[in-house]
């Protein structure tokens, strides 16, 4: 058994690859538990959860709450609107306010990178990064890597290509981190003006056509174009996106037959991903969702454990 | 009449190319030839193994008066620089309101003279408001005492406004000191654009966003044959643009500070935001870059760009935290470390000529030199001196500053204004 000390989760940079492998067998464990009749472990009984979202969410909100009433805690969701930060309260001050209500947990979503990191660093509170800007959503990735290991029965070996906004891209970062620790080659595959070259010293490959990798590659991961960010001109328009990089069934039939189909969600239909694609049996997109409340669940459980330490 | 002899120090003037071990006579807040010392009673002070250089000039600092009291005061802030070796600095007017009117000039000046240890030299503001939209009133605010224009903290986007600026500014023989950024192609940027910005997810402030103001400057300052200086030099390409129109004649200038020399991009790894200013820090190729300009004078200036922030105001998530940091009190000890000692870039006469007679020239103050008959603003520098960084005895009301803890060789001793000693180690 590998120990885990982390009372905090905020950035998959900092793990080895021991302490990843254990949150996915961990994860492995807790969703043995959601098929059974009784969901729910007492594991953290009597601990408080707060879902501190400073950035709009659903899915991972909710993956976050579902995880944490499964292990018996309370719950409180605080988002933006009805957040102190609006009347200019500082993320600190918020923050030192719910410790001093003895929040147990907090799941932090924010716009700015590095944040999580800021409040792990002032509170004894477990912080758990639900998306720090365009730095790392590590829960996100650790259910793309859980997904992979479960369908493809390994991580080590395999070359996944990750498609989109990489530049903006929490999701891509934090699973070029946990792909590479666990021996995947990763290929980023995108615009030049969101897929720069800078990012081949993070020890991935670029490349700005699709149809180079769509026959080599065991997993696509599309991310989702995302408009509310598109602060420029970055590419011309979605349907210029989509014939350049869009997932269309005449490029899903060049993949490997068993080759995964992944995408973090919420999808644009027929803007990075054909609809039908989306809906086959090659596209394991709710499988992710499932899995994300297996692995949350693990890293609340990790998280938690260690504080007491 | 208040004598003093600074007595065996090794004089080091820049201005008159001296470097020697000799006496510097102050007499009544002047220099004195030291051979009409004879006779005299004067108060003596021990130079041995010291250098006396001029008073040393910093004129990039921000003393947030009026308006943002809490960061910095004039006086906290002339004390910092008397603490740093400075004789002098030269504030800019990004203050609330801005320096943009010969009345908050006159106030700058009247503060100064009420609570400042030091010689305060205000610039006044390119435009209105630094909104970059209409020409201040220069003329009324050459009149009330500024030495030099500037927008700093923002630049004029319009190059149409900024050619009027210089042509209007040469009437009263002001220079333009500049702020080099190009707001389209920085955006949001909080860090330098690279692979460490990429791999941090935090949005890029491209080195090419300074580079093309400077390669303006440049046009401009041909055509309209007014001095502009370009501030806080941090991107290799922008030494290398100065280089080249230097050495066609153009007048243009440029200044360095020493956190882009000490320290590159990967600092921002840790999300501490005092690494966070303004041009950012950038890569080690541009750390040699502008280690080559200020060695082959391509860079004619150092300076501070000492920008003092509340901690509550820093300790916030990095892109929204306010870009700079604390310079006066480490400068000279940065430069002296990393110049002189670590990498022998320059030896020490040039040192102090890019910290007196380079910025004095440009501003064309009547000091930076130790001639007879200047003002007696005397820096006595130990060189050699180890001591460490301790942001708590700053005299600054901030402490933003990224340099806690560090060990410097060489710091000032003494700083002497107008004769009077106003610190000393």
């Amino acid at each position: 058994m590998i120990a885990w000390n982390r009372k905090d989760l905020v950035a998959l940079e900092d793990l080895t690859p021991a302490e990843i492998n254990h949150i996915l067998d961990t994860a492995a464990a807790f969703k043995q538990v959601g098929t059974r009749d009784i969901k729910k472990v007492p594991s953290l009984r009597g601990q408080t959860l707060v879902n501190f979202f400073v950035e709009a969410s659903t899915r991972t909100r909710t993956s976050f709450e579902l995880a944490a009433v499964r292990l018996s805690a309370d719950v409180v969701n605080i988002s933006v609107s009805t957040s102190s930060l609006t009347k200019g309260e500082t993320l600190k001050d918020t923050a030192l306010n719910l410790q001093a209500l003895h929040s147990d947990i907090i799941v932090l979503r924010h716009s700015s990178a590095g944040a999580a990191k800021f409040l792990a660093e002032r509170l004894e509170a477990s912080v758990i990064n639900a998306g720090d800007g365009s730095h790392e959503h590590p829960t996100q990735a650790l259910l793309d890597t859980f997904t992979i290991r479960e369908k493809l029965g390994r991580v080590a070996g395999l070359h996944v290509a990750i498609i989109g906004d990489i530049l903006f891209s929490r999701v891509a970062r934090s699973n070029i981190h946990a792909l590479l620790k666990l021996g995947a080659r990763v290929t980023l595959v995108g615009p030049s003006t969101l897929v720069p070259r800078e990012f081949e010293r993070m020890g991935v490959a670029v490349t700005h056509r699709i149809d180079d990798v769509l026959e080599e590659v065991d997993v696509v991961n599309l991310l989702r174009i995302q408009h509310e960010r598109q602060r420029q001109e970055y590419f011309p328009s979605l349907g210029e996106y989509t014939a350049l990089f869009g997932l269309t069934k005449e490029r899903a039939a060049r993949l490997k037959p068993n080759a995964l189909i992944m995408h973090p969600g919420p999808i644009n239909r027929g803007v990075e991903i054909d609809s039908d694609i989306a809906d086959s049996g090659r596209s394991v997109i709710l499988d992710q969702v499932t899995n994300g409340l297996a692995v949350r669940m693990a890293v609340l459980y990790l998280c938690a454990g260690a504080r007491g330490k | 009449m208040i004598t003093t002899l600074l007595r065996n120090g090794r004089v080091i003037d820049p201005a008159n190319q001296r470097d020697e071990i000799a006496d510097v006579l102050l007499v009544d807040g002047r220099i004195a030839d030291p051979a009409t010392a004879h006779g005299k009673k004067f108060e003596e002070i021990d130079c041995t193994g010291l250098v006396v250089a001029p008073g040393l000039i910093d004129i990039h600092v921000h003393f947030r008066e009026p308006g943002q009291s809490a960061k910095e005061t004039i006086g906290s802030g002339a004390k910092a620089a008397a603490a740093g070796g400075f004789t002098s600095v030269v504030c800019m007017p990004n203050t609330s309101p801005a320096i943009d009117s010969a009345s908050v000039v006159g106030w700058v000046k009247d503060k100064a003279r009420a609570e400042a240890c030091v010689n305060v030299f205000p610039t006044g503001a390119i435009t209105k408001g630094i909104a970059g939209e209409e020409l201040a009133p220069i003329g009324a605010m050459f009149k009330a005492g500024i030495v030099a224009l500037t927008d700093d903290g923002r630049c004029v986007q319009n190059h149409e406004l900024m050619r009027r600026a210089l042509e209007y500014a040469r009437m009263f023989d002001l220079p333009i000191m500049d702020h080099c950024q190009d707001y389209n192609l920085v955006g949001k940027g909080v860090m330098h654009e690279g692979p460490t910005s990429a791999a941090l997810g935090l949005e890029g402030w491209p080195s090419v966003g300074e580079e093309i103001i400077v390669q303006r400057n440049a046009q401009l300052a041909e055509l309209t044959g007014t001095p502009v200086h370009c501030q806080h030099l941090s991107a290799a390409g922008s030494v290398r643009i100065l280089r080249r129109v230097r050495a066609r004649g153009i007048p243009i200038t440029g200044e360095v500070c020493p956190h882009h020399i000490a320290l590159t991009d990967e600092s921002v790894r840790a999300f501490d935001t005092n690494y966070k200013m303004n041009p950012p820090l950038r890569t080690a190729h541009d750390v040699d870059a502008l280690l080559e300009g200020i060695a082959d004078g391509t860079v004619t200036i150092l300076a501070s760009d000492h920008a003092p922030h509340c901690a509550f105001e820093k300790e916030v998530e990095f892109d929204m935290a306010p870009f700079g940091i604390l310079g006066l009190e480490t400068e000279l000890g940065l430069f002296l470390d990393i110049l002189i000692h670590k990498k022998k870039v320059i030896d020490l006469p040039r040192l102090i000529e890019l910290y007196t007679l380079n910025p004095a020239r440009l501003l064309k103050l009547d000091r930076g030199t130790l001639s007879v008959g200047a003002p007696a603003d005397v820096t006595l520098i130990n060189p050699g001196l180890e001591w460490t960084v301790d942001k708590e005895t700053s005299f600054s009301r901030s402490r933003n500053t990224p340099f806690h803890g560090w060990e410097l060789k060489g710091r000032a001793v003494r700083t002497i204004v107008a004769g009077k000693t106003v610190w000393a180690v």
